[in-house]
């Protein structure tokens, strides 16, 4: 096996067991902590795949600007275990029942496809360097470049708005 | 490393995410799962990214980057996902500031 195999393996378990303690954490402020977990283990394939902005991206905007975000609303609302409602229990085991039906049924109709056979290329490759992405972005992609920044003024506008006290 | 096993990855990720929105009352934790199953989509889009590219390079395909639309496909998720959450965390802290709680129960008041 080789260094990769085992950085994929240990990361994928990484990321599954912080992914399962997002949902079953009571204290909504253990959930935070194990979905910032959770990003830097998908950080971690990122760079397994040598998609290094897409790395350091994903480290900024989701566990740094959006995990923060989080963190301050929870705070701000003074949220604990104790006030944690929950729900009933057969509820529960509906709700992880219907998610693991979804899944079974995901992987049963993907386990046979041709993509089988395919595989996705470790450690190497140039398409994940900022110089070749900020190229495409910068010529193909510059219409929804600008669109976009037009969504992030609207969203600043919505929030500014929304919270506002009236 | 296969493509099967990213595939499974991403849908085991995206699965959990389903599980915390069906079985959180906590809109807070509703909207992390969401963020969840967001990045597990990511992933795979990375993957495939990057299954396109050693494609091309073994058939020695002719394209400038092939694959790269996968990674700037994420990257505008990861764009649309920040404003997404700007707007919903305003829209929760202004629902706890009306009815004291972030318990999606209590919204089903707005159906009266």
């Amino acid at each position: 096996m080789s260094i990769s195999a085992i950085l994929f393996w240990v990361l994928s378990i990484a990321a599954l067991f912080s992914a399962l303690m997002v949902v079953t954490s009571r204290n909504p402020i253990y959930s935070v902590i194990w979905l910032i977990v959770t990003f830097f283990t998908i950080s971690g394939h990122y760079i397994l795949l040598n998609a290094q902005f897409l790395a350091v991206v994903n480290i900024i905007v989701y566990a740094g600007a959006i995990m923060v975000l989080f963190l301050f609303v929870i705070m701000l609302m003074n949220l604990n275990k104790e006030s944690e409602p929950a729900r009933h229990r057969w509820l529960q085991l509906a709700g992880t029942a219907s998610g693991g039906a979804l899944m079974l049924v995901l992987v049963a109709a993907l386990k046979d496809t041709e993509l089988k056979s395919q595989q996705s290329l470790l450690l190497e490759g140039h398409i994940g360097l900022i110089k070749t992405l900020g190229q495409e972005l910068f010529s193909t992609y510059v219409v929804p470049f600008e669109l976009s920044s037009v969504l992030f003024l609207s969203a600043m506008i919505g929030a500014v708005l929304i919270g506002k006290k009236d | 490393m296969p493509i099967n096993y990213y595939l499974f990855l991403a849908i085991a990720l995206f699965s959990i995410g389903v599980v915390g929105v069906l079985t959180r009352r906590n809109a807070i934790i509703i909207f992390m799962c969401i963020e969840l199953m967001l990045n597990a989509v990511n992933l795979l889009l990375v993957a495939f990214s990057k299954m396109h590219y050693h494609q091309a390079a073994a058939a020695a395909i002719p394209v400038a980057n092939p694959g790269i639309d996968g990674q700037l496909f994420v990257f505008f998720i990861m764009v649309v996902a920040a404003a997404e959450v700007s707007v919903g965390l305003a829209i929760i802290v202004m629902l706890y500031r009306n009815i004291h709680s972030v318990d999606i129960n209590f919204l089903n008041r707005l159906k009266h």
